[in-house]
């Protein structure tokens, strides 16, 4: 090919919070490193000034932080019955379209899983016996473990949160319970590197108001640090002001966990780090004998067609992408629900949300005080943190007390049912209930189903000619019965704080569509576990059919839990990168014998 | 780095006139014979180098910064920098041992004379090159930076390096007068009654680090003011400020280890390197071993000051609390403790409080970026609020960040702020509808 550059250890394609972590990993290792990055260079300083007050209408309701629909979009539909739309306004998930990836304009919710997460199928069996997981299999679930357990992803997710610099209050030191944190979590070594954010009304309310109906509420951890911090590759951070644009917008106070305020000072540093930024990776290129690959196909933003050979591609885009350019790339075998043959595409889960909304006539919860992260928490209905025996359903969310943000424009529906919707009255009620709403959300686990799953589009392509992603996904009988279950609760907790006028927006009520979402949190597709017959990637992240291949994102996540993904991501990507240069480099092959 | 470079060629009218009126050769001012200790027969392109040496030279060429001005996008030390005086342009020259279009048929005597007595191989250096201080470089260190440039790749880059400059700055020769006016070639002599260590720092900073290139004022004739030695002079739109003993303005509040640290990172943990510092920082100072950068910080320290002294601070208005709060307290902290390796903090930080205020009013029109170091990666930028606050409203600040948690300093000047804001071409406010 005329644009062949010189060869590299390792291409990243998609630098976000997985690639950047990979890359640091990697180059610091001494490898050679070559990023290619689809969106294009975005800086703190320079693109997120502070001087400049954060524009709610430009990133928020326009999403121009977002990667345009032109470039890329999936097509949906909720059963393979029917035929897939393209889907044309970003909601249900948003791809990034920079450096940083979606890692620059995420909230901050820094989560670990729970130790049930990895092993939602041993765990069943073992709590409540095999026929209930059999009866859960027989009914379309397809429950697996994940081939890692949080005991060996610890170490890793502890890495993460010393780079990333994640604000909170340890509940489970080496296994000792401590109060005020959150006592549900796997147990950690030390605490967090920065003290939890502070409390708002609404926080304080909720947490007295939990604590009072004998619940365990703690501070929620947060990628917006709580106090000035250096992490450990020696990029410094300044305390949250808590302005409340995270979701959406870059942050100008270098105060919220990205891939711009924590790795790239660093990385950018190094000589054996390359990006290439406005350049497209359209699909890895597979040597003669099938077994790996010899690297990547790219255009660049001019329309260049170019090859980046490498010894190693790491797939580290959105997860949507990660899944998509493994099928492009004939990389690993698609999912078939009607045989359940083929690995790739299965396991896609979304996330099983609903949300109370209170009044309090009187109150000043003044939400103007806010951060992506910023809320009080209980997990005592998530996971397997209580009994299912008498349950028809596994899993469970975290329900959440949250004083995200009060931006004016976001706000306008936060306005007590039967009110006018436009005028004069209208502009009364916002005026009124701005200061006097609360929210409550539930964040719920998802567990994979035979007939939800991802595959390439037969009709519609991108601007290169390439398939798009075609999601085929509706809420499951298990994820909807353990929403209800903890609306309910929700709802208790809502009365007992003193909320009137309640709204209830439970979304699994409706089938599924992308446009009406409240996560974001996607995952699933290109899963990893210990058997190659249900999972398309090892433990370690590595491609069992192309074993020169990896890919890192929440794409790897075989079921989602009640929390957002970006930790357990992150984690991974450290994990991955060890087991690339620590093992893989010395003796090229797969890791894990199939 | 680009002050010194414009300083010493702003002169070059008056090496023309010292040349024509030059009745004879002062031979003391252009004697070479101190490069005979060098080899003349071997040329860098077929120099073998010692390692070891090699290593060393590394060291001296950070001392030197040399990369600052002759490394510009065309490969490592293959020159293309150019230098904007009055004058004309001049461009840095290709220094890789690059036979034809470099300096590889140099012997190292060629090499000794360019550097410490600006000879170069077309003719006479121009002061840009800062052989004025380079001349204090020992004859070891001298060797060893020699064998490091044989290391350098071989980049062929050809460069005119006056053909900018129009006549009769064109002609080479005119530097012979003005070296005989203000060039000492002798080397450095060490002073017996101080330390080791006060005459390492004093090597380093008169020597190869050139720092009073720019920390120090010119008179009318464009020469150094020795009374007035490093204590701080206006360069390129930038204040080079006072880095002696001065308590108020100068290194005096500081520690030893504060300035080594400043020195070694970009930042002492209140003030931090940006513009022109941040590049000899990231260039050069960085690279210091421990001994050197407390060597520095021994001299600079030991250096009479000016007599700029605190004074009573000036009366605020609540209107500038509440533009500071607003504007800058997110970064630079309600006491304006700023925040460790990020943002300067302003308590304390002398540099803010000369009488020059063009660096902070700089900082506020254009916005700055702090040096990125391998010990502080993180180069920080201040965003500019030129569009979003006018003249009165920028002085009004400053004068609240310079007069507020024990700092004391004159009034900022409005018209001040309007003409480094016309100067820098920096935007006029935006109009908004009151």
């Amino acid at each position: 090919m005329a644009n062949e550059r010189p060869k590299a250890d390792v291409v990243i394609v998609g630098l976000g919070w997985a690639g950047s972590v990979m890359a640091e990993e990697l180059t610091r290792a001494g490898l050679n490193v070559v990023a290619i990055e689809r969106g294009a260079w975005r800086d703190t300083s320079t693109d997120f000034p502070p001087a400049v007050d954060p524009d709610e209408l430009r990133w928020h309701t326009r999403r121009e932080l977002l990667q345009p629909m032109s470039v890329e979009t999936t097509t949906f539909r909720n059963t393979s019955a029917q035929t897939a739309a393209p889907v044309r306004n970003w909601n249900a998930f948003q791809f990034g379209w920079n450096v940083g990836g979606a890692g620059t304009h995420w909230a901050g919710m820094s989560w670990r899983f729970l130790p049930w997460d990895f092993e939602v199928a041993g765990r069943t069996a073992e709590r409540y016996g095999q026929a209930k997981l059999d009866g859960l299999m027989a009914e379309g679930l397809m429950l697996q473990d994940w081939g890692v357990t949080y005991e060996e992803m610890a170490p890793f997710y502890d890495r993460f949160e010393r780079i990333a610099g994640t604000s909170g209050k340890a509940g489970n030191l080496n296994g000792q319970a401590m109060p005020g944190g959150n006592v549900f979590e796997g147990p950690r070594e030390r605490d967090y590197p920065t003290p939890e954010l502070k409390d708002t009304h609404w926080m304080r309310m909720y947490r007295e108001t939990a604590e009072g109906m004998g619940y365990h509420p703690f501070t929620i951890p947060a990628g917006n640090i709580s106090q000035a911090y250096v992490n450990p590759l020696g990029v410094a951070m300044g305390p949250c002001t808590y302005c409340g644009f995270c979701d959406f917008h870059g942050c100008g106070n270098f105060s919220k966990s990205s891939p711009q305020a924590c790795i790239l000072p660093a990385l950018m540093r190094r000589p054996n780090f390359t990006v290439l930024t406005e350049t497209e990776v359209l699909h890895a290129v597979k040597h003669e004998d099938g077994k790996t690959v010899t690297g990547v196909k790219f255009v660049t933003r001019d329309g260049q067609e170019g090859f980046q050979p490498a010894d190693i591609v790491c797939i580290t885009a959105y997860q949507m992408d990660n899944v998509r350019l493994m099928l492009l790339s004939g990389i690993g075998e698609q999912y078939d629900p009607v045989s359940q043959q083929g690995t790739v595409g299965r396991n896609y889960s979304y996330q099983t949300c609903s949300s109370v909304t209170g009044f309090f006539s009187g109150a000043k919860m003044n939400p103007f005080i806010g951060g992506g992260a910023l809320g009080v928490q209980i997990d005592d209905f998530n996971g397997d943190n209580f009994d299912h025996a008498e349950l028809d359903f596994i899993g469970g969310a975290g329900i959440m007390g949250y004083s995200t943000n009060g931006r004016p424009i976001a706000n306008m529906n936060g306005i007590r049912p039967g009110s006018k919707r436009w005028g004069s009255e209208w502009k009364e009620a916002y005026a009124r209930d701005y200061q006097e709403v609360a929210n409550i959300f539930c964040q719920g686990t998802s567990m994979p189903a035979r007939d939800a799953y991802l595959s390439l589009d037969p009709t519609y392509t991108d601007r290169h000619g390439q398939p798009l992603l075609r999601l085929t996904f509706d809420w499951n009988r298990n994820d909807k019965s353990m929403i209800e279950h903890a609306t309910g609760k929700a709802i208790e907790i809502m009365k007992e704080a003193g909320g009137e006028d309640l709204m209830v927006d439970n979304q699994a009520e409706a089938s599924w569509n992308p446009y009406k979402q409240h996560s974001s949190h996607t995952i699933g597709g290109l899963v990893m576990g210990a058997d190659p017959a249900t999972s398309a990637l090892n433990p370690y992240l590595q491609s069992w059919d192309c074993h020169n291949v990896f890919s890192v994102g929440a794409s790897a996540f075989p079921n989602n839990g009640g929390y957002n993904p970006t930790l357990t991501v992150g984690a991974l990507a450290v994990r991955a990168a060890r087991a690339i240069h620590e093992t893989y480099v010395n003796n090229p092959g797969p890791l894990v014998e199939a | 780095m680009a002050n010194w470079k414009k300083i010493g060629t702003g002169v070059a009218v008056l090496a023309v006139i010292a040349a024509a009126g030059a009745g004879g050769w002062a031979w003391t001012k252009l004697n070479t014979s101190r490069s005979s200790v060098a080899d003349d027969s071997v040329a860098l392109a077929d120099f073998k180098a010692d390692p070891e040496a090699a290593a060393r030279g590394e060291y001296v060429m950070r001392l030197g910064d040399c990369a600052a001005c002759h490394t510009k996008g065309q490969g490592d030390f293959a020159g293309g920098y150019e230098i904007h005086t009055p004058f004309g342009m001049l461009v840095s020259s290709n220094i890789t041992p690059d036979r034809e279009t470099g300096i590889g048929a140099m012997t190292e005597r060629d090499f000794f004379d360019a550097m410490r007595h600006g000879r170069g191989s077309e003719g006479m250096l121009y002061p840009a090159m800062p052989y004025t201080d380079y001349a204090k470089l020992s004859d070891a260190d001298m060797h060893d930076l020699w064998a490091y440039m044989s290391t350098v790749v071989p980049v062929s880059n050809e460069i005119d390096e006056n053909g900018g400059m129009a006549f009769p700055y064109n002609i080479r020769l005119a530097m012979a007068g003005w070296n005989m006016l203000f060039f000492d070639n002798s080397g450095f002599s060490p002073d017996a009654s101080q330390s080791a260590e006060w005459n390492r720092g004093a090597y380093i900073v008169e020597g190869p680090g050139h720092c009073s290139a720019c920390h120090t004022p010119r008179n009318a004739l464009g020469a150094e003011i020795g009374a007035a030695h490093m204590q701080g002079a206006e360069v390129d739109g930038w204040h080079a400020p006072e880095i002696t003993s001065n308590p108020h303005v100068g290194l005096g509040g500081s520690s030893l280890e504060d300035v080594a640290r400043y020195l070694q990172t970009g930042s002492d943990g209140v003030a931090f390197a940006a513009g022109p510092m941040a590049e000899a920082v990231e260039d050069s100072t960085q690279y210091l071993s421990d001994e050197d950068a407390m060597a520095v910080a021994t001299y600079l320290m030991s250096l009479p000051g000016s007599e700029a002294r605190a004074s009573a601070p000036m009366a605020l208005n609540a209107s500038a609390a509440l533009a500071y709060e607003v504007n800058c307290s997110a970064c630079h902290g309600l006491e304006g403790e700023g925040i460790d390796g990020l943002a300067p903090g302003f308590a304390g930080n002398g540099a803010l409080l000369s009488d020059s205020t063009t660096n902070p009013v700089r900082a506020l029109l254009t916005g700055a970026r702090a040096a990125h170091t391998g010990v502080l990666p993180t180069g920080a930028g201040m965003p500019s609020f030129a569009w979003k606050m006018n003249d009165a409203q920028i002085a009004e600040v400053l004068d609240f960040i310079r007069n507020s948690w024990g700092n004391s300093a004159a009034p900022v000047k409005v018209e001040d702020v309007a003409s480094l804001r016309e100067a820098l071409g920096a935007r006029e406010k935006i109009a908004a509808p009151e």
